[in-house]
């Protein structure tokens, strides 16, 4: 039965103060106390309905978490969490809430909705501090073995789900440390890789075997992942990793940068830390960031932190067309960010030695809307400007990474070099290989891969039970 | 963790080992390198593959010092460990049975041998031109005239062998009635320029092999870009070798000096944390 309407507004989230926290990498966002999360808790009153949990792309059991939170059972919190999300901890920091389910709260339609992932937060930092463990009964071995490939959102929730399942499950990640987008793209302020590790580790628990260093395409194929390794289903999760630069002179100065090397620098090469580290990161005074999405905020404000003295934001729609979410857009603007609507750069011209220097823009005006339902951006002839900076970064959308196509002339990609995939099973037309996350969809979220991800164990988990059925599609349509 | 199993100096500052990499040396092909990593706090590097040995799971690699991360390398002893090596990366040579003029270049050589030995393999002929600025930085001579069915070393200050350039050496042969299907040229960039500078009137085919900065080495970030024939290429995923005529050098040499000022604090930094001490 639903409880009574308490406060009408969410228990704020202490941040660091923004202009302590521009130059450091330290997290923004701070967490709640044991006594915030209670009140914040306490404010769900259990409706009827539940329509949050519709939300929710990896279908937490969200009523049942938060009143165990209320109840101060949190060891029960955290079971009923992990039993959907092993990665509470990121989700808890990165995922747009706004967006999926404290958009369909209920409390929410007339007041503020209930604070649902800063509690996922809590309820997962709170976990790692006193130490509690995942009690839910592990499945016995089935003795089939599955491969995926790439350890980002989509191949670590498949991991850990099918890993529930009982099956044996190997990830094989390119780069040298597990995590993809939450490693090399996220930035330390936002998410700690400290907690990415624990996370990381908390699949290695279920019996997940991780390794780092393997570039499948390269080291192995697909059909050797079959052949020769003995893996009787694949899923592929690789990403969007591959950079687009628009076709502008200028772009392969010193201190041009897709936001992929300026954040893979930044994060997970620890270059603010050169030189303790060894990566070294360009000495910046005046950085413009092109983009709008979340990766720009990120390397705006990564920009700030790196020492600039200007860090612009270049967009060429308005703030209402932005993508990223507000919650950054905020706290990017208090760190000291400045940003500059309706413009876009036209040519980059640098020194003698082939360092950036100027980069020139045009105004734009908004016209008619594009395939994206937003209003397209029109340049205003004669409206040229020049900004002096020594950096730019590009944060304009990702393509596909091309060494799996390239590697596996039998799996279907599209005119972008995404690959297709069926929405509901992640299943594609090559027998035995699923897909999902970025490398099907194109730039999205960390838990859209997640969603992606879940769906995909499932019918994983049909495909290894019935293998009879030869049409992998078949099998995950639910035939 | 990769053990060090030996290790051989070639040259003053080059040193040879022969690394465990079962699985990178399982699918090698001449023409790949991988990149490796020396510890938590070090930077990702890339390093050609000179060689592999599936049946020992070996892998080996000829390193020159010229920063932090090669000098602190090749003063890696065997027994110690590499932390991450990644490969093979790249796409590999395309070894056919044609007439090759393989020039090497100081370094260079290291890159050129595989692609010797892939030829000669295929049943092409081999025509090696091997240089350095002098006698001492000449390396791999037994194991290139071993592959090669011609031979010439030249130096640039005539300590050794021909006095001249490798230029000078391929002009000659030319001028002698040698003819090739193709040239394959590594060394620094300024020489690799040159040999394309000396066959591009002659339309002689020249693969090159680049060396840009690399952090990914998996088409992910765009840091090792070059531009060929005018268009955008990944040296990691579309490379490392390109047709010599078509390479943008200037604009690689350009981009190469992106961190000369941070190299030089780490060298120096470097150096004097592993001074003996006074």
């Amino acid at each position: 039965m639903a409880k009574k309407i308490g406060l009408k507004t969410k228990t704020p989230m202490p941040c660091a103060d923004p202009q302590e926290r521009r130059h450091a990498f330290s997290e923004v966002a701070l967490g709640y106390t044991t006594e915030m999360a209670l009140v914040e808790a306490d404010r769900c009153i259990q409706c009827k309905n539940r329509p949050c949990v519709a939300g929710c792309p990896v279908e937490i059991d969200i009523p049942t978490f938060v009143r165990q939170i209320a109840e101060k059972d949190f060891q029960g919190a955290f079971n009923t969490m992990v039993s959907k999300n092993v990665l509470p901890a990121i989700c808890g920091r990165v995922c747009p809430q706004e967006e999926q389910c404290e958009k369909l709260c209920t409390l929410g339609v007339k007041f503020e909705p209930v604070g649902i992932g800063r509690l996922e937060r809590f309820i997962a930092d709170f976990a790692a501090e006193m130490k509690l463990v995942d009690t839910a009964e592990r499945k016995p071995p089935t003795g089939h073995k599955v491969a995926i490939v790439g350890s980002g959102p989509a191949g670590l929730t498949v991991a850990a789900d099918l890993a529930k399942m009982g099956h044996s499950v190997t990830v094989f990640e390119a780069l040298h440390k597990p995590g993809g987008v939450l490693i090399y793209g996220i930035p330390e302020f936002r998410l700690p890789k400290a907690i990415v590790e624990r996370e990381v580790n908390g699949l290695k628990n279920l019996g997940v075997e991780i390794k780092t260093n393997h570039v499948i395409g390269r080291c192995f194929t697909i059909d050797e992942l079959f052949n020769e390794l003995g893996f009787e289903a694949i899923f592929i999760g690789t990403g969007a990793g591959l950079p687009h630069f628009p076709k502008i002179p200028g772009i392969n100065l010193i201190g041009v940068f897709s936001a992929n090397e300026y954040l893979t620098r930044s994060n997970l090469m620890k270059a603010y830390r050169f030189p303790e580290y060894d990566t070294p990161a360009i000495h910046s005074r005046n950085v413009a960031v092109i983009g709008g999405g979340n990766t720009a905020m990120d390397s705006v404000r990564t920009a700030l932190r790196l020492g600039a003295d200007h860090a612009y934001l270049v967009y060429r729609r308005t703030r209402t067309e932005m993508p990223a979410r507000n919650e950054e857009i905020e706290h990017a603007i208090e760190e000291g960010v400045e940003i500059m609507m309706l413009a876009a750069p036209t040519e980059i011209f640098g020194d003698p030695q082939s360092r950036v220097r100027l980069m020139r823009c045009i105004r734009m005006e908004l016209g008619e809307p594009d395939a994206s339902g937003r209003r397209s951006p029109v340049p205003k002839p004669g409206s040229e400007f020049d900004l002096e900076v020594d950096t730019v970064v590009f944060a304009v959308g990702q393509g596909a990474n091309p060494l799996i196509r390239s590697t596996t002339p039998d799996l279907p990609v599209n005119k972008w070099g995404n690959i297709v995939a069926e929405p509901s099973s992640g299943a594609t037309a090559k027998r035995g290989v699923f897909a999902g996350g970025d490398i099907v969809t194109g730039g999205a979220t960390v838990i859209s891969a997640m969603g992606a991800g879940r769906q995909a164990a499932r019918a994983i988990d049909k495909f290894l039970r019935y293998p009879g059925k030869d049409d992998a599609k078949a099998v995950a349509s639910g035939e | 963790m990769h053990r060090i199993l030996s290790k051989e100096t070639l040259a003053p500052d080059v040193v040879r080992f022969w690394i465990d990499a079962p699985v990178v040396a399982r699918k090698r092909r001449p023409g790949q390198f991988v990149i490796i990593r020396l510890k938590e706090d070090g930077e990702r590097i890339p390093l050609t593959i000179a060689d592999a040995d599936p049946s020992r799971g070996a892998i080996s690699l000829i390193i020159q010092g010229v920063g932090k991360s090669t000098f602190a390398l090749n003063a890696m002893e065997p027994g110690q460990a590499i932390l991450d090596v990644a490969g093979p990366l790249g796409l590999p040579t395309k070894i056919e049975p044609n007439r090759v003029c393989c020039i090497g270049g100081g370094i260079g050589a290291a890159v050129v041998y595989p692609i010797a030995c892939g030829v000669k393999a295929a049943g092409g002929h081999v025509v090696v031109i091997l240089g350095a600025r002098t006698r001492d930085l000449i390396i791999l001579e037994d194991d290139l005239r071993a592959v090669a069915h011609e031979m010439v070393v030249t130096t640039d200050d005539g300590s050794y062998g021909v006095h001249g350039l490798v230029t000078d050496a391929l002009k000659n042969l030319v001028a002698n009635g040698h003819t090739f299907d193709e040239v394959v040229a590594v060394g620094p960039l300024p020489m690799m320029r040159a040999v394309c500078d000396v066959t591009r009137p002659l339309n002689l085919r020249t693969i090159v092999s680049l060396n840009p900065i690399m952090i990914d080495g998996t088409g992910m970030c765009g840091g090792c870009r070059v531009t060929v024939g005018g268009e955008q290429k990944f040296v990691c995923v579309d490379g490392p070798e390109f047709d010599g005529h078509q390479v943008d050098f200037g604009e690689l040499s350009a981009r190469l000096k992106a961190y000369r000022e941070q190299e030089a604090i780490a060298l120096k930094r470097y150096r004097e944390m592993t001074a003996p001490s006074a």
